[in-house]
């Protein structure tokens, strides 16, 4: 969908272009955009996305300049946002490291006017923002439930958990809600920490402990990757499917080959940063409003759709 | 103090050695009792040969870290660098292409010698530049993360000839009479590190090292090379658990061999060396690697402890182990 969302926005950047063509020109405009330095998986897919969409942008709008910052963490971010300003940025495009600690320096930054764009994390002061893109983790834990209420029916789930944080307390809970009265039951939960290793040990224990399992909601395709190491090791021919999330090339790849245990994946995109820039560059180059809340679906990949979320150059 | 540590060594051990040695297996003992109270399906020998075959690699790096630790040293950054060996050696395999033994054989040395050169910038810094080991081997640890995640721009670092993964794979999931063959490499490569540490004047030099520097110097002990070597052992080590670790699950992430450092030198505390050098214990070592794998297994095993709670009742378990230990010493 975010495919989708870019498309139309670069069509209407092109055709504002087109329109307004000798304006355009003159118009100069920077945007800083702060992410998370590539420490895992998907901030690799975040970065990897920030970049690629500021060459695209910079093409599309002349005059547009796109500085792109990644930083380790919560304190560096907050160090990275200064430099960024006394660069005079016009705009902010921020994926903050945590709510808490980048709350004051965005704002600092709101006051001298720039045009703030947050994305997936919100501040604690919403206030701040003109725009905010979000992904959906509630939902994210909803669309995973919904798969196996529709396609195991009922049988008995092992659940992994990811790092305790307020991501994984929505999913799991949405998760949770979403099999209520429905025939699937959820017999363990544990956390592995979005850990490929972490996700073999435990899934190792699991089928040590449990006799009989149907199917695995890993929840995240890092985790997923694990899991299958550990089933294939245990020879185990009673669990049915495999169910991972966010939508890692290798695993979309899975589902578009038709691999049987990997039938689906729950899309959480980190190329949701493009659609942030896309959004804000669109604000300074066309006279369509652009204020207001973005929420992306957390959308199920199947075979029919898998073409459209596989990025084979991405890292992620 | 000097004298007192030296009485010690002197007098006490031959008196106090076995129950000391012994305390790590008995703690061993009382978690594999508890393990079975807990869940009958511990006691599996599936289950049993997985957690042991996990340990592998942090028995294997442990076995390095006793020599460090031993010689009055420490490293911090070996989960880094076994990700960055991992990571260096999968690029390799790729860029070689090939699906043959050859192949695989220059990935192993390569890896072997870029974890070796590791260890042995470490141990260079250290004695040459005179720096505090916990500081350089932190420095070195940011190094090496840093450069695997550069390697991988964030991602994934996979091996793609699929004929090369099967035919690594066994490595880590074949077995040799039922024994698998990580836990066959753990126990070479820790018979190895006896032989080493008691048996020869390296050994020797390097628990001496360990117990006090000064002395040492003035026995004649080379210094600066015994230190070195410690380093350069505890690198060759990081690569030889990631010959293992790598047909695993054929791929280095930027997360691989996170925490391993504390992890390593939790493993050689337990098996009763000490933390401040003098005392190096091998088999106390690999037996307190496994002790901490068996901690993880028996919590997922467990029914009754909250998911949330894990952590907790994890470390109150190893604690409670070292007590029975110290317990079981003083009591002689």
């Amino acid at each position: 969908m975010k495919a989708t969302v870019l498309k139309i926005a670069m069509a209407a950047g092109l055709m504002a272009g087109v329109a307004t063509g000798a304006m355009a020109q003159q118009k100069n405009v920077t945007i800083g955009v702060s992410i998370p330095a590539a420490t895992h998986g998907w901030t690799g897919g975040v970065v990897y996305h920030a970049q690629e969409t500021a060459k695209q942008l910079e093409k599309t709008y002349p005059g547009l300049k796109v500085v792109v910052k990644t930083s380790p963490d919560g304190a560096s971010q907050a160090n990275a946002l200064d430099d960024l300003t006394s660069q005079k940025v016009d705009a902010l495009v921020v994926l903050p490291f945590n709510s808490d600690e980048l709350t004051n320096p965005v704002r600092e930054i709101k006051k001298r006017g720039t045009f703030i764009t947050v994305v997936d994390r919100g501040l604690k002061d919403a206030s701040i923002q003109d725009i905010y893109v979000a992904g959906n983790n509630p939902e994210f834990g909803r669309v995973a439930g919904k798969y196996f209420v529709d396609n195991l029916k009922q049988g008995n789930v092992v659940v992994f958990r990811g790092i305790p944080t307020v991501i994984d307390e929505e999913r799991v809970t949405n998760f949770e809600k979403a099999l209520e009265g429905s025939g699937v039951k959820v017999i363990d939960k544990q956390y592995a920490n979005w850990n490929r290793d972490d996700a073999f040990k435990v899934m190792q224990d699991y089928l040590a402990k449990h006799p009989k399992i149907d199917a695995v909601w890993a929840s995240d395709d890092d985790m997923a990757l694990g899991v299958m190491e550990a089933i294939r090791q245990g020879k185990r021919e009673d669990i049915k499917f495999v169910l991972g999330g966010a939508g890692m090339k290798d695993m979309v790849k899975k589902v578009m080959d038709g691999d049987k245990m990997i039938p689906a994946d729950v899309s959480y995109p980190p190329s949701m940063i493009a659609t942030a820039m896309v959004v804000t560059a669109a604000n300074f180059y066309t006279s369509a409003p652009m204020r207001g809340t973005y929420v992306l679906n957390a959308q199920l990949i199947t075979k029919d759709n898998a073409k459209e979320h596989y990025f084979p150059n991405s890292p992620f | 103090m000097t004298e007192s540590v030296l009485r010690t060594g002197a007098e006490k051990r031959r008196f106090s050695i076995d129950m000391r040695a012994l305390s790590p297996f008995i703690a061993l003992l009382v978690l594999v009792i508890a393990g079975a109270l807990i869940n009958p399906d511990f006691l599996t020998t599936s289950n049993l040969l997985n957690v042991v075959t996990r340990s592998a690699f942090i028995a294997i790096i442990a076995v390095g870290a006793t020599f460090v630790i031993a010689g009055g040293g420490l490293d911090l950054s070996v989960g880094s660098m076994a990700a960055l060996t991992a990571g260096v050696m999968i690029l390799t395999l790729n860029n070689l292409g090939g699906g043959d033994l050859g192949t695989l054989a220059i990935g192993m040395l390569v890896a072997i010698a870029l974890s070796a050169t590791c260890g042995l910038a470490n141990g260079l810094i250290v004695t040459f530049g005179r720096i505090e080991p916990f500081i350089v081997t932190l420095g070195t640890m940011g190094i090496f993360r840093s450069l695997v995640i550069w390697l991988a721009a964030g991602g994934t670092i996979t091996m793609r000839n699929f004929d090369l993964r099967e035919m690594y794979r066994p490595v880590y999931f074949g077995s040799i009479f039922g024994i698998p063959i990580p836990i066959i490499a753990f126990l070479v490569v820790a018979a190895i590190g006896a032989l080493i540490l008691y048996r020869t004047s390296f050994g020797r030099h390097v628990v001496a090292l360990g117990s006090n520097e000064d002395v040492a110097r003035y026995s004649g002990v080379p210094i600066w090379r015994v230190r070195t070597l410690t380093y350069i052992i505890q690198g060759i080590c990081v690569g030889i658990a990631v010959l293992v670790y790598v047909p695993r699950l054929g791929s280095a992430t930027p997360t691989t061999g996170l925490l391993w450092e504390l992890q390593a030198i939790t493993a050689v505390v337990i098996g009763g060396t000490a933390l401040r050098g003098g005392i190096g214990r091998v088999w106390g070592t690999v037996v307190g690697a496994v002790i901490l794998e068996l901690v993880a297994n028996i919590m997922v095993l467990s029914n009754f402890v909250s998911e949330f709670l894990v952590g907790a009742v994890q470390g109150a378990i190893i604690i409670i182990a070292m007590l029975v230990q110290r317990s079981v010493h003083r009591g002689r």
